[in-house]
């Protein structure tokens, strides 16, 4: 390693290799019952068989409403929950199967953005140490290299680093966001689950952040699974797009595929859902989603 | 005359670091049986409107100015008047089901409070009004449902049942400030559908808050943008959304992900620069300076423009509106 700043980047990966292989992907949490002897009568399954590979410097989009498994996806995927059943083979290896170590060495390629840019960062932590943990913790470089890497990663995300020492409350909700990204970027990983990354933020600065998001995958060669509940903003981001709905992938395709001609019943009715900013477009969609209603049941 | 004149509103906060101006000099009008969409970005000020319509603007807030509802004025007004038009001339749908219906009460207790305040129904009677009511916002079994507690509720039965209370006393005016903005998209459809099938049945005007312009798209008639405590913008929806002219409306247009086109995946957003002013110290000159592509060249930082009627019904507040952009060709940057 130089003594410069760490490196931000790979070597081009061969892009017919999936980075990531998840199969059969199941997560189910038990229902239990009883006070003392806790019987479990049934299970949520949140995740129910769910399969999609992931290539380098791609974008899967995960789109599905609230409830229907897809930050359950996501945590399982970085193995921050355990999975039911099923595998995870990230760049060849079965993570599901690894030692705690080995997972351990393996989340340095793995990253994870969060929904909500308040909750996720430590408010009693500076924003130079929140960004330099990561490297803290894997054991990575002196201070001094610590501190030129935080230096160069905010600067990636436009942060200014003048603000290094500042605490997380002081700033708004888009540049909190930037923290979490560069935070995420430092151990310089090959995929970032972001897991709602802009579903807290006004449409001007979530626009700052989706174009941010593109263009450190431009610039670094990451892969994203990005996950949404907003179908627009998948769109924008995904080469491919998987739709869940209760637990399971209803539907998965090319992006524009999907959203031009949706196979799935669930798929149609989601997209019909959605307004459009055209108030001559909205009569024709009105009477479109009626004819879904029926799909929908709403849960009581 | 229209059914809500609000003329010059003003609501201010003293707070020890200086004076907030929340909403300053907001004004508008809602005809009978319209819809009223008022949009914009967090701390735009389009929730204080809001409350100070309805004079629940929380201390240290302080609103002044004139909002006529019915032709009677309700700035000034003691509450104890204010309680008898809120809740039955003018019903509230605040954004978050989850937090405004009070967990340790039954539905029924709560829909019918409100019948026997303002109504003065007996127990018997409200207990029946509130079962067609939920009836009428699509709840099924309703009858069996009033003794149930909130948490018993999802998300959108929720909302529907804020619907219910607000539109128990049959309202003239309906205040829904973004009602579905906790909900999923499909649900969002149902409550939105929901909403335009009592305003046609019961003929009340409506003014619906949200930061959503696909949601202002679908449901409002006249569409207000505001930003930074101000209206920066104001028209009939077709004609906003077809001429857009103020630089924000069309970044803010501009700014969002669409379903559907092609090449969405490797182009860029139009991303608006930088933050909205600190309403502590607003800037003197045009609020919008800052972020706009066509400030710059002018005195546009000095000088606050003021909203002007660009085409009939259309009214901007911008020294550089879309359409005066087109005939001077020179110097955009």
């Amino acid at each position: 390693m130089t003594d410069a700043v760490l490196e931000l980047g790979h070597e081009p990966q061969p892009v017919d290799q999936p980075l990531l292989v998840v199969e059969g992907l199941k997560k189910y949490f038990p229902i239990k019952k009883g006070i003392l002897v806790n019987r479990t009568v049934d299970h949520v399954k949140a995740v129910d068989d769910v399969s999609f590979e992931i290539y380098p410097s791609e974008t899967l989009g995960l789109v599905g409403e609230s409830g229907s498994g897809k930050s359950t996806t996501g945590y399982c995927v970085l193995q921050l929950l355990k999975p039911t059943d099923g595998s995870v083979r990230f760049l060849g290896q079965d993570l599901t199967k690894m030692n705690q170590g080995d997972l351990r060495r393996m989340r340095r390629e793995m990253q994870i953005v969060f929904q909500d840019p308040y909750a996720s960062l430590n408010p009693r932590m500076t924003v130079g140490d929140i960004v330099a943990e990561p490297l803290l913790v894997h054991d990575i470089g002196d201070r001094r290299l610590r501190r030129r890497s935080v230096e160069r990663l905010l600067e990636v995300v436009g942060f200014n680093p003048d603000f290094i020492n500042r605490y997380p409350h002081e700033f708004s909700g888009g540049q909190r966001q930037r923290i979490g990204i560069a935070r995420a970027l430092a151990l310089n990983p090959r995929l970032i689950v972001c897991d709602e990354p802009v579903s807290a933020l006004d449409v001007s600065i979530q626009a700052q952040i989706l174009n941010l998001l593109k263009d450190l995958q431009g610039e670094f060669g990451l892969a994203y699974l990005f996950i949404a509940h907003d179908l627009a903003v998948v769109r924008t981001m995904s080469d491919r797009i998987a739709v869940m709905n209760r637990g399971k992938i209803v539907e998965t395709g090319p992006a524009e595929d999907v959203y031009s001609n949706p196979q799935d019943e669930y798929t149609k009715a989601l997209l019909a859902a959605v307004p459009v900013p055209d108030p001559r477009k909205m009569r024709a969609r009105r009477a479109e989603r009626r004819k879904h209603r029926a799909v929908l049941a709403e849960p009581i | 005359m229209a059914l809500l004149e609000v003329e010059d509103l003003r609501t201010l906060f003293k707070v020890r670091e200086g004076e907030v101006h929340a909403v300053d000099g907001v004004s508008f009008s809602v005809e009978r049986g319209k819809t009223l969409g008022i949009v914009g970005e967090s701390g735009c000020g389009k929730s204080v409107t809001a409350l100070s319509i309805m004079g629940l603007v929380p201390v240290p807030g302080r609103a002044t100015g004139s909002v006529v509802f019915d032709g009677k004025q309700l700035v000034g007004r003691k509450q104890r008047e204010l309680e008898n038009i809120r809740g039955r001339d003018i019903g509230m749908i605040f954004q978050d089901p989850m937090t405004s219906l009070n967990p340790t009460l039954t539905i029924g207790t709560q829909i019918t409070e409100s019948l026997r305040r303002h109504l003065d129904m007996t127990r018997e009677e409200a207990r029946k009004r509130a079962i067609e009511l939920l009836e009428e916002v699509h709840i099924p079994n309703a009858s069996g449902r009033l003794a149930d507690y909130p948490h018993r509720y999802s998300g959108g039965m929720r909302q529907r049942v804020m619907i219910a209370i607000a539109i128990a006393c049959n309202p003239k005016l309906l205040i829904a400030d973004e009602p579905t903005t906790a909900l999923d998209v499909t649900v969002q459809a149902g409550v939105l559908d929901l909403l335009s099938e009592l305003q046609s049945e019961h003929g009340m005007s409506m003014i619906i808050i949200t930061h959503d312009m696909g949601v202002v798209a679908e449901t409002a008639d006249d569409v207000i943008v505001m930003y930074a405590g101000q209206v920066i913008e104001q028209a009939a929806t077709l004609e906003l959304f077809d001429q857009p002219e103020h630089p924000y409306t069309e970044a803010l247009l501009a700014a969002l992900p669409q379903i559907e086109g092609e090449g969405v995946r490797h182009g860029r957003l139009n991303a608006i620069p930088g933050r909205p002013p600190d309403l502590l110290t607003p800037p003197s000159g045009c609020r919008f300076a800052a972020r706009c592509a066509y400030a710059g060249m002018d005195d546009c930082a000095e000088v606050a423009p003021q909203l002007r009627e660009i085409r009939p019904g259309h009214w901007v507040r911008s020294q550089h509106p879309a359409s005066e952009r087109a005939a001077q060709v020179v110097g955009v940057r």
